[in-house]
């Protein structure tokens, strides 16, 4: 029905190149659009598609085609920021969803059944613990914790039900940084996935797909979106798992949800995601809006700048914090005595995210004089803002969490969570001063013993 | 330890798509719901005329079936292979002797001495591509779907 076959000359054939990460943030995904020219992305604001014919619609629907059915399930803006995610993180492609959340139960959904386990960095946000605790739990899915820095723990923790390793590439808050190849490799050794999440790096800080993680999810909410206006989550696949591995029979052999389809063999490189996207996506439903893919593109086509920015800010913030004498335990990473320094060389050259925490003086009571003390920092629950942001991850984020998994966590009672700005790094320190100013350290001793009572 | 990447050469890949208009399928099933059937489906309605080759049916995709491709008896542009690596080098040896246009093996479909022996006899070789994806990838839609076409262009043109 389409007609002919192209003629030399009617397309100008391209040559391969490797075009860089800046230029890739700005192009990738789109062209102009065929009908109007126009060169933003517009932003396709409908529910759904009018088909060409009937036999085009049947074709769509039955995967035979690539083409537009409902908003729910693919999107032409939408598709646009999926492309782009997935050439920046070197992928194969990605799917969005409504939250990064989302995302990660679509992205487990699709590959995890009763019965199946998964071992997990205990380094998490709280609301990715409180979705692996109690959400995996009731579809009968078993979960062991490992500390992501004893990597012997992540093999042994392996099991014959286990499906695949999670961990964050920066862990929050307290900036663990995952030793991704040598995860990656043991659990590649068994025939498992490693799936990262890379939130806090960004595909411009770590290319983990390069050392080895499988499938990349992203809260797009944070430094994606990079401005705090939308929320949204983002699967890549690389696409160089062996589903047929005979571990994972949910996305190789015929599907009954989708009238016995074999995703695997007949997508090859592309069938978990075509299956992330017909299967979970359609019947979970949590579907990214075409407005805030558009507002998470305006994000990505300056991500580079603003990470560069907010890495130099974080390290002048907690540079100052270390030296500051009601500071303690600041845990970013690019701090020359951090642990984790020779993992930052390896895996986040260009710099160690913008996010950490640290302990102030005072306890549970001083963190919270510190956060009242201050202007210009934002008192919220979010992070990946070019506002500089902060927040008591004890008494909100990670409020869920026991003592004992918030020590897991590296989450201290009086622990306050930075994500460092873009603003200029003297104002960000003028500001944290005005905070410590109101911090009482009279109340250190009687707030330590009722907090630890 | 085959280069891939010498048989899979964006400009070859381009070529191949751009000029085409006959392509056999050898190892076409009947089953809709084969990889191999998704194909040729996909290039019927793209326009390409798709013969099949497969000693096992008497038509596919409402073509006349072929038991093999010296019995074809028009012009074929392009061999598509959806059969073991073993396969190919016979294959290839009956693409050189009908004077195909290109042979085009699918993903996994790999034999070093197949590509050899359709390159000595002048053929273009793609090798462990889809020519399915291939052709969304530079004409088609399989942006729409989220998937990396690794394509960077500010050309405005449409998709088929």
């Amino acid at each position: 029905m389409n007609g002919h076959p192209p003629r030399a000359g009617q397309a100008r054939a391209e040559e391969d190149r490797e075009f860089g990460f800046e230029t890739r943030q700005l192009h990738a995904g789109q062209r102009p659009d065929p009908n109007t020219g126009a060169r933003a992305v517009p932003i396709f604001q409908t529910t759904s598609y009018v088909f060409e014919d009937p036999e085009s619609a049947a074709a769509y629907f039955n995967l035979q085609e690539y083409g537009n059915t409902y908003s729910r399930i693919m999107n032409p803006t939408v598709a646009v920021f999926e492309e782009r995610v997935a050439n920046l993180e070197g992928g194969c492609g990605a799917v969005a969803f409504a939250s990064g959340i989302a995302a990660q139960a679509a992205a487990l959904f699709t590959l995890l059944e009763p019965g199946d386990h998964v071992v997990s960095s205990t380094a998490l946000y709280g609301g990715t613990v409180n979705q692996f605790k109690h959400l995996l739990r009731k579809m009968n899915v078993e979960l062991t914790w490992v500390d992501p820095d004893d990597v012997d723990a992540w093999r042994q923790a392996v099991r014959p039900s286990t499906k695949a390793f999670f961990g964050e590439t920066i862990g929050n808050p307290a900036g663990n940084v995952l030793d991704i190849e040598a995860v990656a490799e043991i659990a590649h050794s068994g025939g498992l996935l490693l799936i990262v999440d890379n939130t806090f790096a960004t595909p411009y800080l770590c290319c983990s797909i390069e050392w080895g993680a499988d499938i990349v999810i992203h809260s797009a909410t944070k430094f994606i979106g990079g401005h705090g206006t939308s929320i949204g989550g983002v699967v890549t696949e690389s696409g160089l798992f062996n589903w047929s591995n005979g571990r994972f029979p949910v996305v190789a052999d015929p599907s009954p949800a989708y009238h016995g389809l074999q995703f695997h063999e007949t997508f090859g490189t592309y069938g978990y995601l075509m299956k992330l996207r017909a299967e979970t996506l359609r019947d979970l439903g949590a579907a990214m809006s075409p407005f805030n893919a558009f507002l998470f593109l305006q994000g990505l086509e300056t991500l580079s700048l603003r990470m560069e920015r907010h890495v130099v800010n974080a390290q002048a913030v907690a540079a100052f914090l270390e030296s500051h004498e009601l500071a303690s335990k600041v845990t970013y990473p690019g701090l020359p005595g951090s642990k984790y320094r020779p993992l930052v060389e390896k895996y986040l050259p260009r710099g160690a995210g913008a996010v950490f925490s640290f302990d102030c003086a005072g306890g549970r009571a001083g963190g919270q004089q510190l956060i009242g003390g201050v202007r210009l920092w934002s008192h919220l629950a979010n992070v990946g803002d070019a506002k500089s942001l902060i927040i008591h991850p004890a008494s909100t984020t990670h409020r869920q969490l026991s003592d004992q998994e918030l020590q897991a966590a590296g989450v201290g009672p009086g622990s306050i969570r930075l994500s460092v700005g873009t603003e200029t790094p003297g104002d960000l320190i003028w500001d944290l001063e005005q905070g410590f100013a109101c911090v009482s350290t009279k109340t250190e001793t009687a707030d330590a013993k009722a907090v630890t009572a | 330890m085959t280069d891939l990447r010498r048989y899979q050469d964006p400009l070859t890949i381009q070529r191949v798509l751009h000029t085409a208009s006959t392509v056999a399928i050898v190892g076409l099933s009947a089953n809709p719901l084969r990889a191999s059937n998704f194909v040729g489906y996909y290039l019927q309605r793209h326009g390409y005329q798709v013969i099949p080759v497969n000693p096992r049916e008497t038509e596919i995709l409402g073509e006349k079936c072929y038991p093999g491709l010296l019995d074809v008896p028009v012009h074929v542009d392009v061999v598509d292979v959806f059969r073991t690596p073993d396969a190919v080098p016979a294959i290839a040896r009956d693409a050189v002797q009908i004077g195909a246009g290109a042979l085009w093996c699918q993903f996994g479909v790999i034999s070093e001495e197949g590509a050899q022996i359709a390159a000595d006899g002048g053929l273009p070789v793609v090798m462990d591509r889809c020519l399915k994806i291939e052709h969304a990838r530079y004409l088609g839609r399989m942006h729409w779907l989220g998937f990396s076409t690794q394509r960077i262009t500010s050309v405005r043109t449409g998709l088929q």
